[in-house]
């Protein structure tokens, strides 16, 4: 079992291509998780190769909007959906964009001003 | 171009006992879209981060599923007890392992009388969940619930099992094994099953690893991702190799299953003969800090455990990413260019689980 987290900051500009790179070299996309910090989220990508995990980390400032990888990873229109359910983040370009409604939630955005 | 129609299917629906939505876009009776839509039954869970402490998450993330309720528990006590540099004892993997592999022979003979209730077999679905009923009596009988064990701990498990009890499991496994046999046939070879499976819902390997598929779904597809290959835990020591199929329609998807319910009893009974003796849990100490991801190969597929630690009995963050979660754009591409008939067995054949995926 591997026990480490390999994790790599990117900035929010490198997401798409380091997504089309990773594609390329075969990984396969494993989640995409949103976590809220202090003015900002924190939105780690999660591939895999060969049973080995990759982490990629954009921190992203409160307000600022990014771009969806669903041109390299289609899949990932359910965890960017999700994301702009819960946190309202605006997430542009998905493939399958269901405008806020994939998810049924009694407020909106339930988890963007957590803690 | 033909006129389109565009029928709802779900999210309450004869074959989904769970919501899950589809716009089925036809053109006379072939479906040319899917589109999905869930959410209907959100818990928001992992946001119980905030008010529970990571001890007290052990009961929350064995009720993500009443089904893989186990694998959940473990991931999640796998990812803490990487974070506490906890060594688990050997006796508790075994057991871990055991228990879980009894949840996968369970979980695939529901979902093999889902199936055979789908395509109106109701003698098979009746057989496949009798048989179930036998892994159920063994779970009260090892750790006291049927459904919700809360057996696993941080750093082991709560409960050791007898060598008269193991035995026991020994022997009602063997049983299993001769009455299985006898649906596995059914399954593999009776024409009406395959009537309703050969050729339905047909997706390549290369678009199944497109999609990211996982599990017995991704499998079925030809592609060999199983988590167990690992050889975490004690897989490594069981000889684990996935089963795969290359069809990759709706058959070959329950091929895979039949095969891993012999893969599991024979794993299960591997188990039993190496039990090794020792204790089953330690003691363990600190709060978690740092991050990690851990995951584990439940019935459906991959599931992955992230948690973020702080030095504080309460987690930043948890997050559960469940197998469903990850087929539902296969699904999509198998439901494309399907008959409308066909629409519940293929949705069956990724064995959704909502509850999971609404965590």
């Amino acid at each position: 079992m591997f026990t480490d987290f390999n994790l790599k900051v990117i900035e929010p500009t490198e997401l798409v291509d380091t997504a089309r790179t990773l594609k390329a070299e075969g990984y396969r996309m494993v989640q995409i998780c949103a976590t809220r910090i202090p003015d900002a989220y924190e939105l780690t990508y999660s591939f895999d190769k060969d049973l080995e995990l990759h982490h990629y980390r954009v921190i992203l400032p409160e307000g600022k909007e990014i771009q969806s990888i669903t041109d390299s990873y289609f899949a990932a229109f359910v965890y960017e959906n999700e994301i702009k359910d819960l946190f309202g983040i605006n997430i542009t370009h998905i493939a399958l964009d269901f405008q806020g409604g994939f998810f049924v939630t009694n407020e909106p955005t339930p988890w963007k001003d957590s803690k | 171009m033909a006129k389109q129609t565009i029928i709802p299917f779900g999210p309450q629906h004869p074959v989904l006992p769970e919501p899950i939505h589809l716009d089925l876009v036809l053109e006379d009776e072939k479906v040319v879209q899917a589109i999905p839509s869930i959410g209907f039954i959100h818990r928001g869970l992992e946001k119980l981060v905030e008010k529970k402490e990571y001890t007290e998450l052990m009961y929350v993330t064995e009720r993500i599923c009443g089904i893989c309720a186990f694998g959940h528990n473990w991931g999640y006590c796998h990812a803490i007890e990487i974070l506490l540099n906890v060594e688990v004892p050997e006796r508790a993997e075994y057991l871990r392992v055991m228990w879980h592999e009894m949840s996968r022979v369970h979980s695939h003979l529901l979902w093999l009388g889902l199936l055979a209730d789908a395509f109106g077999f109701e003698s098979l679905f009746m057989h496949c969940w009798r048989l179930r009923e036998g892994i159920l009596d063994l779970f009260e009988k090892t750790t006291g619930g049927r459904v919700i064990f809360s057996v696993n701990k941080i750093g082991g498990v709560h409960r050791d099992v007898s060598p008269e009890m193991l035995l026991e499991i020994s022997t009602v496994i063997a049983g299993m094994k001769k009455e299985y046999d006898e649906l596995a046939k059914v399954f593999i070879e009776d024409v009406s099953v395959k009537n309703r499976t050969v050729g339905v819902g047909k997706v390549s390997k290369e678009d199944a690893a497109a999609l990211c598929a996982v599990g017995p779904t991704a499998r079925g597809s030809g592609v060999p991702f199983d988590i167990r290959s690992t050889g975490h835990s004690i897989y490594g020591k069981l000889g684990f190799e996935p089963i795969v199929e290359e069809g990759g329609d709706c058959y070959a998807r329950a091929l895979v299953r039949v095969k891993e319910v012999y893969q599991s009893m024979e794993m299960i009974q591997k188990i039993i003969a190496e039990m090794p003796e020792g204790e089953i849990s330690v003691n363990v100490k600190g709060k978690p800090e740092g991050e990690f991801m851990a995951r584990v190969e439940q019935p459906r597929g991959e599931s992955c455990y992230y948690v973020k630690g702080n030095g504080t009995k309460n987690l930043e963050r948890m997050r559960v990413r469940t197998p469903t979660n990850i087929n539902v754009p296969f699904l999509v591409s198998a439901l494309a260019g399907c008959e409308l008939a066909d629409v519940p067995v293929i949705v069956l054949s990724i064995d959704p689980c909502i509850s999971c995926t609404e965590r």
